[in-house]
């Protein structure tokens, strides 16, 4: 009988071939206890993948075209350096725009660590220049070249250096979630081979009895399969719910928030859970086939 | 079957096993226990492949026979062993439907058949009944029904009598011998040569005594 025999078969069901092979046994509360954790963790695995993404991306697109001059100077000469350095990003290729944070601005940026009335304007603070790059970007070795001819007390911090690792490691962390994927995935289909050998070798009476009848293997192989295919579906749809619940009732927070609130899913994402039942109804079905038909070559 | 024989080891069990079942005919095997007679009835559906010679099972060559022909093969023949096994989850009713089941039959077409097959072994107030709350009895019947009803050419019966007392074994044999009138090739291993005495009466029948491996005598007339 082919894969797509076998596939019409579990979703059209043969009820008097389905009560051939006994109900009962752990081998199917294994296979629907490990569908349904695993369904679980894939949820997770998913959200951890789709957010570290998200992450990634929203690092990636802030810090890649923006960066920032910090000038120190003295009281005297700030103001000159300042417009020293805005004639030279005027000029320079790849520079969009380039103003010079206000003593307002500044001050909403040091609020979180000195408190709301921090004056600035008696404090050494450096004047900070936000820079917005064109697509293509600038010439940062260049620039600070220039800078360092024109305003001395500037210092050019393009983000690079601590956006590289952040970066990558939202990278590496969205990799990690799709290996996790791949790896619940193999386990799922680790435990319901040895869940569908279980069976098979339990029912060894079944399978002589049925090969005695006239059961051709592939009928054998398929109660089997249908068996257990419905038990993961069965198990990983419960599963991936109560996993989707769990992920939309995490606490909200906002963007600054910490990583774990930004943990769900969002606008189509919420589909995405629903492919895990799914995918592991197709895991069943192979493992169990494959086991199947390995175990009856076996037996005479 | 020609020049057949059969053995785990060195040692064979069965050797030069050269006859022929005639269609409609009716043959008993038998022979002290351990001769081979179950070895000899498991080449004859393909449980086991001769280990020389050939075995040919309605005109091919078991030997050659991968396992989805073994199983076609099957389908035309009725198997009844003396430790009759059945689906214990079932009962009794869809255990003797089975046949028809795994063969993509529609059973419930057929359940006026299944029904008059139940009747005609005795067993229509058992028929919901799961096979480990039945006699022994009741089980070879029920073995019986199950193995005809697929309408087989050919029907097996490995020691039908072992477990049963011996107005069952009558009833039985007068059951294979009904069968046998209607066309099928029977053939009975048993080493109760009361019972083969006693199917004087019923049937024209033939006797294969197995002794050393070998069919010492065939073709004797009862």
């Amino acid at each position: 009988m082919s894969v797509w025999g076998d596939l019409v078969g579990l979703l059209r069901g043969e009820p008097q071939a389905d009560r051939v092979v006994p109900r009962s046994g752990q081998a199917a509360k294994l296979t629907l206890a490990v569908s349904g954790a695993m369904a679980f963790l894939a949820v997770f695995a998913l959200a951890l993948s789709l957010a570290s993404g998200r992450l990634a991306d929203r690092w990636s697109a802030a810090l890649a075209q923006s960066s920032t001059i910090r000038l120190s100077a003295p009281e005297a000469e700030i103001e000159a350096q300042t417009w020293a350095v805005l004639t030279v990003l005027e000029q320079t290729p790849g520079v969009d725009s380039a103003r010079a944070l206000s003593d307002d601005e500044q001050r909403a940026l040091l609020e979180p660590w000195f408190g709301p009335d921090l004056p600035v304007a008696d404090l050494p603070v450096p004047r900070l220049i936000e820079v917005i790059e064109t697509p293509e970007g600038y010439d940062s070795a260049g620039l600070r070249q220039r800078l360092a001819a024109e305003a001395p007390g500037a210092v050019l911090d393009d983000h690079t250096r601590w956006r590289r690792p952040l970066v990558a490691a939202a990278d590496r962390l969205r990799l990690l979630g799709w290996v996790s994927l791949g790896l619940i995935l193999a386990s799922t289909a680790a435990m319901i081979t040895l869940a569908a050998q279980a069976a098979l070798a339990s029912n060894e009476q079944v399978i002589r009895v049925m090969r005695l009848v006239g059961a051709r293997d592939a009928y054998i192989a398929r109660a089997f399969v249908r068996r257990f295919t419905r038990r993961a579906l069965t198990g990983a749809l419960a599963g991936a719910a109560l996993g989707t619940i769990a992920i939309a009732l995490l606490p909200r927070a906002a963007d600054e928030g910490a990583f774990l609130t930004g943990l769900g899913f969002q606008g189509v994402a919420w589909l995405w859970p629903l492919t895990i039942p799914a995918l592991a109804a197709f895991t069943a079905f192979w493992a169990t086939r494959i086991a199947a038909f390995r175990t009856l070559r076996g037996l005479r | 079957m020609q020049d057949a024989a059969f053995g785990y080891g060195a040692e064979p069990i069965l050797s030069a096993l050269s006859l022929r079942l005639a269609p409609g005919s009716f043959h008993f095997l038998t022979g002290p226990s351990g001769a081979g007679k179950t070895t000899f009835l498991k080449l004859c559906y393909a449980e086991l492949v001769a280990t020389a010679g050939s075995v040919t099972i309605f005109g091919e060559d078991a030997a050659t026979l991968d396992r989805d022909r073994i199983a076609l093969t099957r389908q035309r023949i009725g198997v009844v062993h003396q430790d009759c096994e059945f689906l214990d989850h079932l009962p009794i009713r869809e255990n003797i439907a089975l046949p028809l089941t795994v063969a993509g039959r529609d059973v419930q077409g057929n359940e006026a058949n299944l029904d008059e097959l139940i009747a005609w072994v005795g067993l229509s107030a058992r028929a919901h009944a799961r096979p480990p709350e039945l006699s022994g009895g009741e089980r070879q019947r029920a073995a019986l029904a199950r193995a005809i009803i697929m309408d087989p050419d050919l029907i097996l019966a490995d020691e039908p009598t072992g477990n049963v007392d011996w107005e069952m074994s009558l009833r039985l044999l007068q059951l294979l011998a009904e069968l046998n009138k209607m066309g099928k090739t029977v053939l009975i291993a048993t080493h109760d040569m009361a019972l083969i005495r006693a199917a004087k009466a019923q049937v024209q029948a033939r006797v294969l005594r197995l002794a050393g491996g070998h069919i010492s005598a065939a073709g004797a007339d009862l």
